[in-house]
């Protein structure tokens, strides 16, 4: 699989399993708006991972579809970023791990929208969209568990500590970036770090909370090597259509 | 993004007429008092060197249900009318609100649902927010927000503290 391809499964693969994430909320949010909320926003997430795992069937040329790639793959070989796969908590754990990553998916879009990939600028120039309303919901919520009581504060700080150790992989670089950067296919993750640091302390400081320190901790996702909670996701994801090969709507 | 045919020639003006009128007939299937061209989603129509007619249909929303049965109602209308007809994505430009029609919007306001409040403009133009400009029954704007997310992926929820009613918004995006 070349670089460029093994790029844009990793965005596919982390829109996909964030998407599945926010599923499990269905039917079991605090309140009816905000399961209609989670639900909107795993489906564009879902949409756009459509879009991007067809792209990458294209670019590996070996035939696969985004069906074959979403349901026939063990978790070594997804590439997704660990935070995305992290348990959605309560609340304010899913809606702190949804603010850290849609700010830095509006990053992403803003620039990815700009690269030689005609079918990937064109998906990230519709996702943008999409990315920024989703940042506007979920840093609304930040802000308002921030600062709203004592406890939601207390709690919501747990969250962001917690989350927090897995945002380094967002900015690191590794072969298959520069590789995809130097040939204009790209972005390299570690320039969008000025963006999302921006975004995130301007929320965070209307939160009241502080920005954690950094956290000495490497996490390697979308190396196909993942936290605990992967295959467990894969398991429930997969197992419909690995029980009847071949199914269909 | 199309598998864009090299030698597609675009339809005399009576037949791109007829073809108008046939898509005219086929409906938003969420919001059926829209159709698919006051939507703003058919974006090319031509005949192939094989002569089978390419409807460029712009997807809304990435994962908007919607989508799916959008195409395949174009489809079989056209195939109804006797066109041989076949569909491919179009992603760039992408579709926004601003693609809605002036008539879209005025049958929106009529069905009860608030049309897009402004153009948008750049992404990051959304994250300062948007409302609606008035209540669509009673065009009162002392309006308050329910919920940013409504029972499709186009719309969020409002009520009108006037009437009392509680409407959708068709969300800029």
């Amino acid at each position: 699989m070349t670089p460029r391809c093994r790029y844009v499964l990793r965005l596919a693969d982390t829109n996909l399993v964030l998407a599945q994430r926010l599923g499990e909320w269905v039917g079991h949010a605090p309140a009816l708006e905000e399961d209609l909320g989670l639900a909107n926003v795993s489906l564009d997430l879902l949409g756009q991972a459509r879009l991007l795992l067809a792209h990458a069937g294209v670019l590996e040329g070996r035939g696969r579809g985004e069906d074959e790639l979403a349901y026939l793959r063990e978790e070594s070989e997804y590439l997704n970023l660990t935070l995305v796969e992290q348990p959605n908590g309560d609340f304010g754990d899913t809606m702190v791990r949804q603010f850290l990553f849609d700010a830095w998916q509006a990053a992403l879009y803003d620039g990815l929208a700009h690269c030689r990939d005609a079918a990937l600028a064109a998906i990230a120039a519709k996702g943008a969209r999409e990315a920024a309303y989703h940042l506007r919901y979920s840093s609304g919520w930040v802000e308002r568990l921030g600062d709203v009581t004592p406890e939601s504060h207390a709690r919501v700080a747990r969250s962001l500590a917690a989350l927090w150790p897995f945002t380094n992989e967002l900015f690191a670089d590794d072969e298959v970036d520069r590789t995809a950067a130097a040939e204009g296919l790209g972005l390299l993750p570690s320039t969008l770090e000025p963006a999302w640091s921006a975004q995130v302390e301007g929320t965070l400081a209307r939160a009241t909370l502080a920005r954690p320190a950094p956290a000495p901790y490497g996490w390697y996702g979308k190396q196909g090597r993942h936290s605990e909670h992967l295959g467990y996701l894969l398991a429930e994801m997969q197992s419909l259509r690995r029980a009847h090969p071949g199914a269909t709507w | 993004m199309s598998a864009h045919a090299i030698h597609a020639t675009a339809p005399p003006p009576e037949l791109l007429a007829r073809l108008h009128g046939i898509l005219a007939q086929v409906a938003d299937p969420e919001i059926p008092v829209l159709s698919v061209l006051d939507l703003g989603v058919i974006r090319q129509l031509e005949f192939r060197a094989d002569g089978r007619l390419e409807v460029g249909i712009a997807p809304t929303y990435s994962g908007c249900p919607a989508n799916a049965v959008i195409k395949t109602d174009v489809l079989r209308a056209l195939r109804a009318a006797g066109f041989d007809a076949v569909a491919v994505d179009v992603l760039a430009p992408p579709w926004s609100s601003d693609w809605l029609s002036e008539e879209g919007r005025r049958k929106l306001r009529e069905f009860g649902i608030a049309p897009p409040s402004h153009a948008v403009g750049s992404a990051r133009s959304l994250l300062r927010g948007d409302a609606p400009a008035a209540c669509p029954r009673c065009g009162s704007t002392r309006i308050t927000r329910q919920s940013e997310f409504g029972s499709t992926p186009c719309k969020a929820l409002y009520r009108c503290e006037d009437c009392r009613e509680p409407f959708d918004y068709f969300k800029c995006i």
